[in-house]
């Protein structure tokens, strides 16, 4: 296909990525060189000019050593090979994308708000009062007793949960319990960490209708059960109508039920873990409050507990000391039983200034607000697709079917219509799965030309699918060299050519 | 109708118009219609937080932020306040960077994909290691990720890692709930004058130990200088060598790679980040060999449809999405916004730059400790060793109230022991280290 942005005038159908080989041709093969190839130096580090002996130090260094026009220049080239939130539509079911509002940024750039770890409780009040409310917005949100802001990802968050439940159970005297249940359709992290919890990983399926299958549940359950993982609604987008008997049944055999913070965007303010039975759950505050995902992290993963796990939290923690006056004073106190500590300090904290200051602003009439949407969205863009949606009534997200194509070629070509793809071939339940979720930030114009790509690329040959996508930075990628052959590293390169 | 002064969802665009044609269309009179919740666990209450315009959330957080003391931090012990360049936070801000999600389409990611790729570069040349990740979360999340590797590369012939006794208590702990779930037992070594003690360690070095993990520098800021006996000892043994470290000190310090390092852990948001009470970014680096055991995100390079190099993710078998619960650790959400920060301020240092800030950290390290060591009662540093951007000192008073005495003059320095206190001048200007001398003068006289 020949290139017919050539003449500036992109087309009305299709969407076209910035292309920075159309401003600036690079004659070597690349859209943008890496920095050490537009320049780098060795330096030597000489026993003459070192504070330090020869035997302490080492030879050389060889980096990159460019102006800082040159790499204001760079990054911002680099930044426009990206695709982002504030670029367009990123419906990536399971993933929560939304807009980020600006002035969080400006929030967490404040001076108070970057203080060293260490410092003394009493110099710190700031930080400690915003840690203290944030916790308590949390509880209110997930119906749940006690909250720790320390793991710095829903994964770690995942992994305090099954910490927790571990220290708990061999409270109890009960280290026997030895397995983990995890629905088919769980995110891979619950997989993941149950097995870095040392626990065997117990698989549920699914019933006909996309959610637990009680009887499969009945199965699995013993006193070997640790937890049960779960979200809700499910990752087809379904809500678990038999939350209160999937409890019952988890605690009646001793087992606590954990909650998969992924999908509560879809519940804000119409329901609640605590209140369904969950006793544990994370909570992913860079999906449900809108702070920025950063190409990949950080985030944050804040856990709410029931009390009769608040003992077993990570250390420390924020409470209010009691003291009376004008103002209220707060302080770091250490579980009775903690498990410890999951991060080094106390987590991404910039994230969490942000989450705040997202919850803050929105406040009850906001979150509730949101979640309507969100749900409205979801079924609103459903509704205008043109491929089949097996499972509903879906929430925040819903699963379609690529049927006969190939969902990541399907993903790949609406890449050519200047929308980014939902997620692709997961959950497995779904054949050529296109997990879409639009979240409440889009509009419905913006709905319609989602639609619009989906219908389009539904129309198209497999050979035009294969031959996606076009119009973006880069072509196609080969995958298969990149793992067979793997080069991670200017280094690399350099060796290889 | 929208803006900074709107409550409610500001960011949801729906006019009433949108929202009746939308409902329409799905075939509802109502949102709620659309909510399949069972009414035993409806919720039907307030949260109790008010919704508020923007002004007043920012009025709200600089309040309460406001709280905070303003001090001079001489404070370091593994987490440091250097200064960023401006050039970091405007082009990190820029907001492809900060609301783009892990580049699962490398075709509409190429930008962040070679950011990594450069970070990843970064690394193998501080460590002289051949692969770097492109993220852990922290310097004690990276350490636990190690001894995990450690265990999976050894298989089932030993369950011993060794760590210094002067392991912070965050790394330790962390490390601790790591391995919770493995058969893997922690033990620690003794160090002799503020660095490893090799012949203490030599003999509990046996066929059992699965790692040994080391600091350069130390978190008493003193300066190993046996790194090669350690990795020779560990080598004999099959056991991984795990080095702590951070970018800047890597600049100026041993090569790992020259001493034996295994793998290189520790916390690169020294480069790119304020101090952001604890917020890191866990530095990753590892021998070839252990490519398909390495945790989290591998960036490589490979070629597009028109034959140009282009960027992904990739080796995505070793990952939880792909591998579930045998995947290599359960990291999904990184610190990839972190790494491009700290790849942006390396580049701006360049690598001069980059020597000379590691070598004004030794200078003016042992500059401040000289000074000290000429007030009557104090003795610094107490270790007779060298020292990079931190050290410790005696003080005859109890080191407690010499801080909070400080704390009142506007200091904030680390109290190590009854009668010990730990300085750090890492990002702390010329001008605040004067201060800061004339103050501790009035202190302790």
């Amino acid at each position: 296909m020949t290139d017919e942005s050539a003449d500036g005038n992109p087309s009305q159908e299709r969407g076209e990525q910035a292309r920075y080989d159309q401003a600036r041709y690079v004659d070597d093969g690349q859209y943008e060189p890496l920095l050490a190839e537009k320049d780098r130096t060795e330096v030597e580090i000489d026993a003459d000019d070192s504070p330090l002996p020869d035997d302490l130090t080492r030879d050389a260094i060889e980096l990159p050593e460019l102006s800082e026009p040159e790499l204001a220049r760079h990054y911002t080239r680099l930044s426009q090979m990206i695709y982002g939130i504030d670029s367009g539509p990123y419906p990536l079911g399971s993933c929560t994308m939304k807009y980020n509002p600006k002035f969080t940024e400006d929030v967490a750039a404040l001076p108070d708000a970057a203080v060293h770890p260490d410092r003394s409780e009493g110099s710190i009040q700031g930080t400690l009062e915003l840690m203290y409310r944030l916790q308590d917005y949390l509880a209110r949100i997930g119906g749940m007793d006690a909250v720790t802001l320390q793991p710095p990802a829903g994964a770690a968050g995942e992994f305090v949960g099954i910490r927790v439940a571990a220290a708990y159970h061999e409270h109890n005297g009960e280290d026997h319990r030895d397995e983990v249940i995890i629905p088919e359709s769980a995110h891979g992290t619950n997989f993941a960490t149950a097995a870095l919890g040392g626990y065997e990983v117990v698989s549920l399926p699914s019933d006909d209708e996309g959610r637990v299958d009680l009887e499969a549940l009945e199965a699995a359950l013993s006193e070997n059960t640790a937890a049960l993982m779960l979200t809700n609604p499910n990752t087809l987008g379904l809500f678990e109508r038999d939350i209160t008997e999937i409890a019952e049944m988890v605690h009646d055999v001793g087992g606590l039920l954990y909650y998969d913070g992924a999908n509560l965007n879809a519940l804000l303010g119409r329901a609640r873990p605590g209140d369904m039975g969950f006793d544990v759950m994370h909570y992913n505050v860079h999906k449900t409050f809108a702070t920025p995902h950063g190409g990949g992290g950080p985030g944050a993963g804040p856990v709410g507990v029931v009390d009769d796990l608040a003992p077993f939290l990570p250390a420390p923690r924020v409470r209010a000391d009691g003291s009376s006056g004008s103002e209220q004073t707060y302080e770091l106190f250490d579980p009775e039983h903690t498990i410890g500590q999951v991060h080094g300090y106390q987590g991404n904290w910039l994230v969490l200034v942000k989450t705040f200051a997202y919850i803050a602003r929105l406040g009850d009439e906001g979150l509730t607000d949101a979640s309507a949407k969100a749900v409205l969205n979801a079924n609103y863009l459903a509704s205008q697709i043109d491929y089949d949606v097996p499972y509903e009534p879906f929430h925040h997200e819903f699963v379609a079917s690529a049927g006969e194509q190939d969902a990541a070629d399907v993903a790949k070509r609406m890449l050519d219509y200047g929308v980014h793809p939902p997620t692709t071939k997961w959950p497995e339940i779904v054949p050529e799965a296109l997990m879409t979720e639009p979240t409440e930030v889009e509009s419905k114009a913006t709905l319609d030309r989602l639609a619009a790509a989906f219908d389009a690329v539904a129309e198209e040959d497999d050979e035009t699918l294969a031959a996606a996508p076009d119009r973006t930075t880069a072509r196609r990628i080969d995958q298969t060299s990149a793992a067979r052959n793997p080069r991670l590293s200017w280094q690399a390169l350099a060796d290889d050519e | 109708m929208y803006g900074t002064d709107t409550t409610g969802s500001p960011y949801a665009p729906h006019t009433d118009a949108d929202r009746a044609a939308m409902l329409e269309v799905i075939g509802v009179d109502a949102v709620d219609d659309l909510f399949d919740i069972p009414e035993d666990v409806r919720f039907d209450e307030e949260f109790g937080i008010e919704s508020r315009t923007e002004r007043e959330t920012r009025r709200l957080v600089r309040s309460i932020l406001g709280r905070n003391d303003d001090l001079t931090e001489l404070l370091g012990r593994g987490h440091y306040g250097y200064y960023v360049p401006s050039l970091v936070d405007h082009l990190a801000d820029r907001s492809e960077f900060l609301t783009s999600y892990t580049q699962y389409q490398p075709e509409v990611s190429q930008g962040f994909l070679q950011a990594l790729f450069e970070y990843q570069s970064l690394l193998v040349e501080l460590t002289g290691l051949e692969i770097a990740n492109c993220s852990m979360y922290d310097a004690a999340t990276a350490l636990g990720e190690a001894a995990t590797l450690a265990d999976r590369v050894r298989g089932t012939s030993g369950h011993r890692v060794l760590v210094p006794d002067l392991l912070l208590e965050g790394r330790r702990s962390t490390l601790a709930n790591y391995v919770a779930g493995t058969d893997l037992a922690i033990e620690e070594y003794p160090t002799e004058d503020g660095t490893v003690d090799v012949d203490a360690l030599s003999a509990a070095v046996d066929e059992e130990v699965v790692m040994v993990y080391a600091e350069n520098p130390t978190v008493r800021g003193t300066i190993e200088g046996e790194l090669d006996a350690i990795g020779d000892l560990v080598a004999d043994e099959d056991a991984l060598f795990v080095l702590g470290s951070d970018p800047i000190a890597l600049s100026l310090l041993q090569r790992p790679v020259d001493v034996g390092a295994d793998v290189v852990v520790g916390d690169a948001s020294v480069l790119g980040l304020p101090t952001s009470y604890g917020m890191g970014l866990g530095l990753f680096a590892c021998r070839e060999d252990y490519l398909r055991q390495v945790p989290g995100r591998l960036v490589g390079a490979s070629e597009d449809a028109t034959d140009r190099r282009a960027y992904t993710l990739t080796l995505q078998t070793r990952e939880q999405h792909i591998r579930r619960e045998r995947a290599t650790s359960n990291i999904c959400t990184n610190q990839a916004w972190v790494a491009l920060r700290t790849a942006m301020h390396a580049a701006s240092l360049g690598p001069s730059g980059m020597v000379d800030l590691a070598k004004r950290g030794v200078t003016r390290a042992e500059n401040l400790a000289d000074r000290l060591d000429d007030l009557v009662g104090v003795v610094a540093p107490v270790h007779g060793r060298r020292h990079v951007r931190e050290f410790v000192a005696h003080v005859d008073q109890p080191a407690a109230a010499i801080a909070d005495d400080l704390e009142t003059r506007g200091f904030a320095i680390h109290v190590v022991g009854d009668h010990e206190i730990q300085v750090c001048v890492a990002g702390v200007p010329d001008d605040r280290i004067d201060a800061f001398v004339t103050a501790f003068t009035e202190v302790v006289r």
